[in-house]
């Protein structure tokens, strides 16, 4: 797949670190690194001093194909995502039909091969039909072209505990992930956002911090017991930071991914009652805000995953306790980012490469991604223009839904380039 | 005031005193007139969109809209507006190229009527939504309190039963805390919303020791389906805890009413004797919803002529 095309990135700043140098690209690999390269037959591109980072890898994307093509497809949620820096995303398996067999797994991975703007590496469902009942062929999707490592019933939580203790048990067979969307089913009947002073105001239904702190603490003592791999979805409070830092303490393989839109905003935002801001799991308090942020920049979150979770306009343009739940996100995470971690100062952009690119890929074993700038590594790398300040705008989204939460926001930093084993798939903000 | 009523909390004291007032001189006159209807509303549409059956509601706005002239449109639309591929939006439409002056909506997910503002540009009245908010009732509940016992200002005011899904309790607490009541909620804590410690009122889980201390008592409606989910063991240890029976009414001081929203379920949260006793006020409630639903008309659509013939009422400047 590597594509003969030579580029010469000039004055870029790895990681952020350091004086402006050149890049050269070619046969998709890093080629070159160094001051006042020349061109020669390369193609150049001015990065104009900008940041240049690992291409961004997702761990937790809805690409929404097969089954919901009305609100995303392959092609534009991959497009959406190399727009936001991203080289790599893990598709989630609650499509239509589900991924929960080979079959479906490598449909979604030779979809993402053949649209060209990012690897896809599909998730494959833990149970069949995501019914959590019956496990799925694991081992099958494991082996198959999609190479699956990552297992989620995402939308849905693993909530049996002897099924969840097996499936962790049985994917250490081919150094798999179980994904957990932790949300004790029983604690969240009919729930509508967190549970709070504004939910008892606005008289919606409550979902309790306390049920997803349950199942972190139960999962977190699985893994340990069954000594296998456990990555929690989308930590939304500060009681289920805390836990996963006790487990990281005793040394267990427990990692945790945070979503951009649970770092910037609260629940105060249900207020309107307004479904773009109905998530799952809902939006938090400021309490659990800074806990998030603390947690991001100490390490104990490991990644940001986006779950980008686009909607059909008349599935979100409906009263709130009939809508749907899920934000977009793929191409404002690495600038919400920037804003609630980097600005600050609690995060270097060496550690947004980590936590964006090089901790997620690990997660989900994709060897090609997450790697060094270095020379001879793979080409799959993203420049951002740190000074940059954007306005989002959903109508300009590369997504076919419009569900951003951030509509108006004014956002640092834009991603100005990224490549994709040295082809450019984005280049100067616009599809390449 | 604001143009629509969605919530109890967009009433200051100013206007909520306002519709009490206006309530009481409409009352008046309707009573002295020999015809029970007003010119006021003429050439108005007040459309009744109920997508929640409730007979007492609809018939009450239908009335108050009709006493002062209006036209009004019943839009059933049962069931959820999802379910049928139509959106709220869609409905709205529907309602703004009827004309609509007002629309007074009932439905069964909080925060509906608040969607269906941003779409309407006449008002929206929230006629219950969910377990959020009925404006309407607390408006009505607070002039039966007047009516009675002469103020609501320093009342000693408490709401017993459902509190978590009691859209009543909500505006309740929120218009009496306004207008200077002191409220005390009265429940199981199971059926008490997590967050209620940050509402302006006091909760106790001891009935008896709040009933003598009590100018008013508004007893809440509990479903039986509660039940199945645990919020409490069984009817028979909720009415004994929490129920207004015969013997926990005599705790009460001599002037002490009792109030209930309706639909009551007798012999649950209340005793038929006290129900129908001196103190309660329950039909009292269902007259005075009238005057009040009229009042609120009145003072959001602004009648084209006069309603009251004071001149510190002035129609047009109270869009
Ligand atoms: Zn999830």
């Amino acid at each position: 797949m590597s594509d003969t095309t030579s580029y010469l990135l000039q004055s870029v700043r790895p990681y952020g670190e350091g004086e402006p140098v050149d890049v050269r690209l070619v046969d998709g690999r890093v080629a070159e690194i160094g001051a006042g390269l020349t061109v020669g037959d390369s193609t150049a591109y001015d990065g104009r001093g900008g940041v240049l980072l690992p291409g961004l890898v997702d761990l937790h994307t809805h690409l929404r194909e097969p089954g919901r093509e009305d609100a995303e497809t392959v092609e534009t949620g991959t497009l959406a995502a190399a727009l936001g820096g991203f080289t790599a995303v893990h598709a989630m398996a609650n499509t239509d039909p589900v991924a929960d067999t080979a079959g479906v797994v490598e449909q979604v991975w030779r979809l993402g091969r053949d649209a060209g703007h990012c690897d896809v590496a599909p998730v494959g469902a833990v149970t069949i039909g995501l019914a959590g009942e019956q496990m799925a062929e694991l081992g099958t999707m494991a082996d198959s072209a999609a190479r699956v490592r990552v297992f989620s019933d995402d939308g849905h939580c693993v909530s049996d505990a002897s099924l969840m203790r097996r499936a962790l048990e049985y994917v250490k067979a081919f150094d798999g992930v179980i994904a957990q969307h932790a949300q004790e089913p029983r604690l969240t009947v009919g729930a509508q956002m967190n549970e709070g002073i504004n939910s008892s105001l606005l008289g919606l239904t409550g979902w309790p911090a306390v049920a997803e702190e349950a199942i972190i603490a139960r999962d977190c003592l699985l893994a340990a017991h069954v000594q296998s791999r456990l990555h929690v979805c989308h930590v939304s409070t500060a009681g289920s930071v805390e836990l996963i830092r006790w487990a990281k303490g005793k040394g267990w393989d427990v990692t945790a991914e945070v979503t951009p839109h649970h770092l910037l905003l609260t629940d105060d935002l249900a207020g309107s009652y307004d479904p773009v801001f109905k998530v799952n799991p809902p939006l938090r308090t400021k309490v659990d805000v800074e806990a998030l942020r603390e947690g991001l920049a100490d390490g104990t979150i490991d990644c940001v995953a986006t779950d980008h979770a686009p909607h059909a306009l008349e599935d979100k343009e409906a009263e709130w306790g009939a809508a749907a739940f899920g934000m977009t996100g793929l191409e404002t995470a690495l600038a919400v980012v920037a804003q609630t971690m980097v600005e600050p100062g609690r995060l270097t952009w060496r550690q947004v490469a980590q936590r964006l690119s090089e901790a997620p890929a690990r997660i989900g074993r994709l060897e090609e991604h997450g790697r060094p700038i270095a020379v001879g590594e793979p080409a799959n790398l993203c420049l951002v223009d740190p000074d940059a300040r954007w306005t989002v705008d959903p109508a300009q989204s590369a997504s076919r839904s419009r569900n951003t939460p951030f509509a108006g926001h004014e956002l640092p930093t834009r991603v100005v380039a990224t490549f994709l084993r040295g082809r450019p798939t984005v280049l100067d903000g616009r599809p390449a | 005031m604001k143009r629509h009523l969605l919530s109890a909390a967009d009433l200051t004291l100013e206007d909520a005193t306002l519709v009490l007032d206006t309530a009481t001189e409409l009352a008046q006159l309707t009573e002295r007139a020999t015809v029970k209807k007003l010119p006021t509303l003429r050439g108005r549409t007040v459309v009744n969109l109920f997508f929640e059956d409730s007979t007492r509601t609809r018939t009450s706005f239908e009335l108050a809209a009709k006493r002062l002239s209006a036209d009004v449109i019943n839009f059933s639309a049962k069931g959820s507006s999802v379910s049928k591929g139509e959106t709220l939006k869609d409905t709205a439409l529907t309602l703004e190229a009827m004309g609509s002056d007002a629309v007074v909506v009932r439905h069964s997910w909080s925060g509906a009527p608040v969607n269906l503002s941003r779409f309407i540009r006449g008002s929206v009245i929230n006629a219950g939504d969910g377990t959020h908010e009925h404006p309407t009732q607390a408006l009505l509940d607070a002039y039966t309190m007047r009516q009675r016992l002469g103020r609501v200002e320093g009342l000693r005011v408490t709401i017993v039963g459902d509190i978590l899904h009691s859209r009543v309790a909500r505006s309740n607490v929120l218009l009496l805390s306004t207008l200077g009541a002191d409220v005390t909620l009265v429940a199981p804590p199971t059926l008490l919303p997590t967050g209620v410690d940050a509402w302006p009122c006091a909760v106790s889980y001891d009935l008896d020791a709040v009933l003598p201390k009590s100018d008013v008592v508004m007893m809440l409606r509990v479903q039986r389906e509660r039940m199945g989910a645990a919020y409490f063991p069984s009817t028979r240890e909720y009415s004994r805890r929490y129920g207004l029976d015969v013997r926990r009414a005599q705790a009460l001081s001599d002037d002490a009413i009792v109030m209930h929203p309706g639909p009551m379920v007798r012999g649950m949260e209340i005793a038929a004797e006290v129900a129908d006793g001196l103190r309660s006020t329950i039909v009292d409630q269902v007259a005075n919803g009238v005057s009040v639903r009229m009042a609120v008309l009145y003072l959001l659509l602004g009648g084209a002529e006069p309603a009251i013939g004071s001149d510190d009422v002035d129609a047009g400047g109270l869009r």
